[in-house]
């Protein structure tokens, strides 16, 4: 590696400094880098990915993508690299698909210190050796340090599903789960990078789901469908925003007991100082599932019994009644509408 | 049997036709969060009055805010004030035409982006009742640096409440927490005096089913008096410091509501002798500048019915911009913008009947 400390424009211009970055920056740190007999290392135009042999009839590759941008890039529990590993390996897992591989864009600011770049290298690859999914291609762009603040992460994430799950399957009477408690991911970010001082650590939730969720999504009904009827992962919109997608689009009513939803109590606590509601939050290693009610605790001590999923807990189901909505029973009997967040979750004044 | 039930049984067993209005934000989140009207009896009707501040905050007075943060300071605002439309858009939309505006969750913040910018300008959007006065007045006396101001657009409860008094169809109020916590509840002896039972409240759930159940109790035996519901925070006097300093910062002044209208000694400004953190007195002439060709006459909010709903008089189902033209993602009354707006709540949280 040459001396400079800091990405310039010449870093992205193709020449012996992008081969520096790229080689010393990149492949050195990533472990996982070949799905297929063309891989990161040949730095071809492009890589390849063997398929399975043995596929179930019927089975699909599902694509995702996503960009990735977060302030600020370390927070406790998780920095960019991680993120943008977790976001669209939870992407493809809610679809019902083993990742096979991930593609790495990465558009780096100029002045953006190297070493920074490096531990956030280090920590895409570690997410990635976790999940066991191999990062086989990908690009480097600069731009001038004033035209961009900080850097900017896609990944595009290729699957392959035996049975496709959607968000959109849920049939009255299934039962609603979800993996642990919400908002942790959100609240530590923005208790992190306002500097709130709240006495317990807060602590994102980034990582994989995909491991929690190979049991549960390989069990069948004696029809050899998937017990699993709808999944989703409740990112920006937290849990409000999922599951209100999830009953529009099956055309069912959903009611929630609030008091049964996991949210750590330290979550709790700065959402009401702060005016938030937990239930808007984002997460980043959680998933809301829809269930067939005769397997929900098969499907519940699975979750249980990984490290991601002590806190599963059964927190409603899907109705017949009010289609299209959500419903949450409070505690004092009463049922109160959870409503589709409408954009940034913004704190009260008093 | 858990405390609200028990609450709940207690209040069915007295129960009788009464409308009590709570004067706080805080409390209609707590009141919507639970469906809380979905459980009382029917006769018992709780109504929302003018204990928003974001809501409250005129359009004139947002219009100044935009006015210097368009002529290149940096304003720094509660979250909630950025989304409430002023005649022409809010301060989230100045920032997005290229306005320095920051989002801020105390004076402290503000202060500290002036220390750490000391070539800016730094003014702070100083909102908010009895509550937040007292830390802006405190942040005063601690001399911040001298490229620090404060535009202020406090209110004061009581007199809003006075103005009100005589218009208001309502039997008894639940008053607000918070602020009891600093004035005390003695300032509301005479809504007392005048026949209302009043009833200073806490802001969970079982804490508002109290003050319901001690609002029955009071008219069951004919009484009218003020009663501390919230005793582990309210002390009778209230915080005597907090006014000490309120009092030394700041003067009383007439100041314009939202939806009511100019009501007098209901504002304050700062003393002649903090004029030099006054963002009013700093900047008054850019500030007359930028909003002398403003009129308020046919303004958007003038279409709402915030007026009647803040007196009480209407809910936000009477309003026909109700959900219609009027909602969260598009508000065009401020009572629809603030999570503490009643507006809002009944947007976000209306039971099963009405969604």
């Amino acid at each position: 590696m040459s001396s400079k400390k800091t990405i310039t424009m010449e870093h992205g211009a193709g020449g012996q400094f992008m081969q520096e970055l790229i080689g010393g920056m990149i492949l050195k740190n990533i472990t996982q880098r070949s799905a297929g007999t063309v891989g990161l290392d040949d730095l071809d135009d492009g890589s390849t990915i063997s398929l399975p042999e043995e596929l179930e009839d019927g089975a699909e590759l599902v694509m995702t993508t996503d960009s990735h941008v977060v302030d600020p890039l370390f927070f406790p529990g998780g920095d960019i690299g991680k993120l943008a590993v977790c976001g669209t390996v939870n992407d493809l897992t809610v679809m019902g698909a083993r990742p096979l591989a991930l593609t790495c864009a990465i558009i780096l600011p100029e002045g953006f210190e190297l070493s920074v770049f490096e531990d956030i290298m280090k920590s895409m690859n570690l997410a990635a050796e976790e999940a066991g999914v191999a990062i086989i291609t990908g690009d480097t762009k600069t731009i001038q340090g004033n035209k961009l603040d900080s850097m900017v992460i896609n990944t595009t994430g290729v699957g392959i599903a035996p049975k496709v799950i959607r968000d959109n399957g849920l049939s009255a009477g299934d039962t609603i789960i979800v993996t642990g408690n919400l908002g942790d991911h959100g609240i530590a970010l923005l208790s992190h990078r306002e500097g709130f001082d709240f006495e317990t650590k807060l602590v994102s939730d980034v990582s994989p789901v995909n491991d929690l969720l190979k049991g549960p999504l390989s069990l069948r009904t004696e029809d050899n469908q998937p017990v699993i009827t709808a999944m989703k992962d409740p990112t920006r919109g937290g849990l409000a925003s999922s599951i209100n997608e999830m009953a529009q689009k099956s055309g069912v009513g959903i009611v929630l007991e609030e008091s049964d939803i996991p949210v750590d109590m330290a979550v709790n606590t700065a959402c009401e100082m702060l005016g938030l509601n937990p239930l808007e939050i984002a997460n980043e290693g959680k998933a809301v599932i829809g269930v067939r009610p005769e397997y929900a605790e098969e499907v519940l001590e699975l979750l249980r019994s990984h490290k991601y999923g002590a806190n599963a807990r059964i927190v409603g189901k899907a109705v017949s009644e009010n289609t299209g909505k959500v419903l949450l029973r409070t505690s004092i009997g009463s049922l109160r509408q959870l409503g589709m967040p409408v954009g940034d979750p913004i704190p009260r004044v008093c | 049997m858990s405390a609200e039930s028990e609450l709940l049984d207690k209040i069915r067993d007295i129960s009788r036709p009464v409308r009590i209005m709570h004067i706080c934000g805080t409390h209609e989140r707590t009141i919507s969060k639970y469906s809380m009207r979905d459980v009382l009896p029917e006769e018992i009707e709780v109504l929302s009055g003018p204990g928003c501040p974001v809501c409250v905050t005129p359009e004139q007075e947002i219009d100044r805010a935009i006015a210097l943060a368009e002529s290149g300071v940096i304003l720094t605002s509660f979250g909630d004030m950025m989304r409430v439309p002023g005649s022409n858009g809010s301060l989230m939309e100045a920032r997005s035409r290229g306005a320095d505006v920051r989002m801020v969750y105390s004076i402290d913040d503000a202060i500290a982006i002036a220390e750490k910018e000391p070539e800016s300008k730094v003014v702070f959007f100083a909102i908010g009742f009895e509550t937040t006065a007292p830390t802006n007045a405190a942040a005063v006396l601690r001399k911040p640096p001298g490229n620090f101001s404060l535009l202020l657009s406090h209110k004061l409860t009581i007199p809003a409440m006075n103005e009100l008094i005589d218009e208001i169809e309502v039997d008894a109020f639940i008053a607000p927490g918070h602020v009891c916590t600093i004035i005390g509840i003695h300032p509301f002896d005479q809504f007392a005096e005048k026949g209302f039972p009043v009833i200073a409240a806490g802001f969970e759930a079982d804490e508002l089913l109290l003050s319901i159940l001690m609002v029955l109790e009071q008219q069951r035996s004919g009484n009218h008096t003020v009663e501390n519901a919230y005793p582990r925070a309210v002390k009778n006097e209230g915080n005597r410091r907090a006014q000490e300093m309120m009092e030394k910062v700041f003067e009383v002044i007439d100041s314009d509501w939202r939806g009511i209208g100019t009501i007098k000694d209901s504002g304050m400004k700062l003393r002649p002798e903090f004029a030099m953190y006054d963002a009013a007195v700093i900047y008054e002439d850019l500030i007359n500048e930028k909003v002398k060709d403003i009129s308020y006459e046919n303004s958007a909010s003038s279409l709402c019915r915030c007026a009647e709903i803040l007196k009480g008089k209407e809910k936000p189902s009477d309003c026909p911009l109700f959900t219609k033209k009027c909602n969260p993602a598009n508000p065009v009354g401020s009572c629809m913008v603030s999570q503490e707006g009643m507006c809002y709540n009944w947007y976000r949280y209306r039971g099963v009947e009405d969604a």
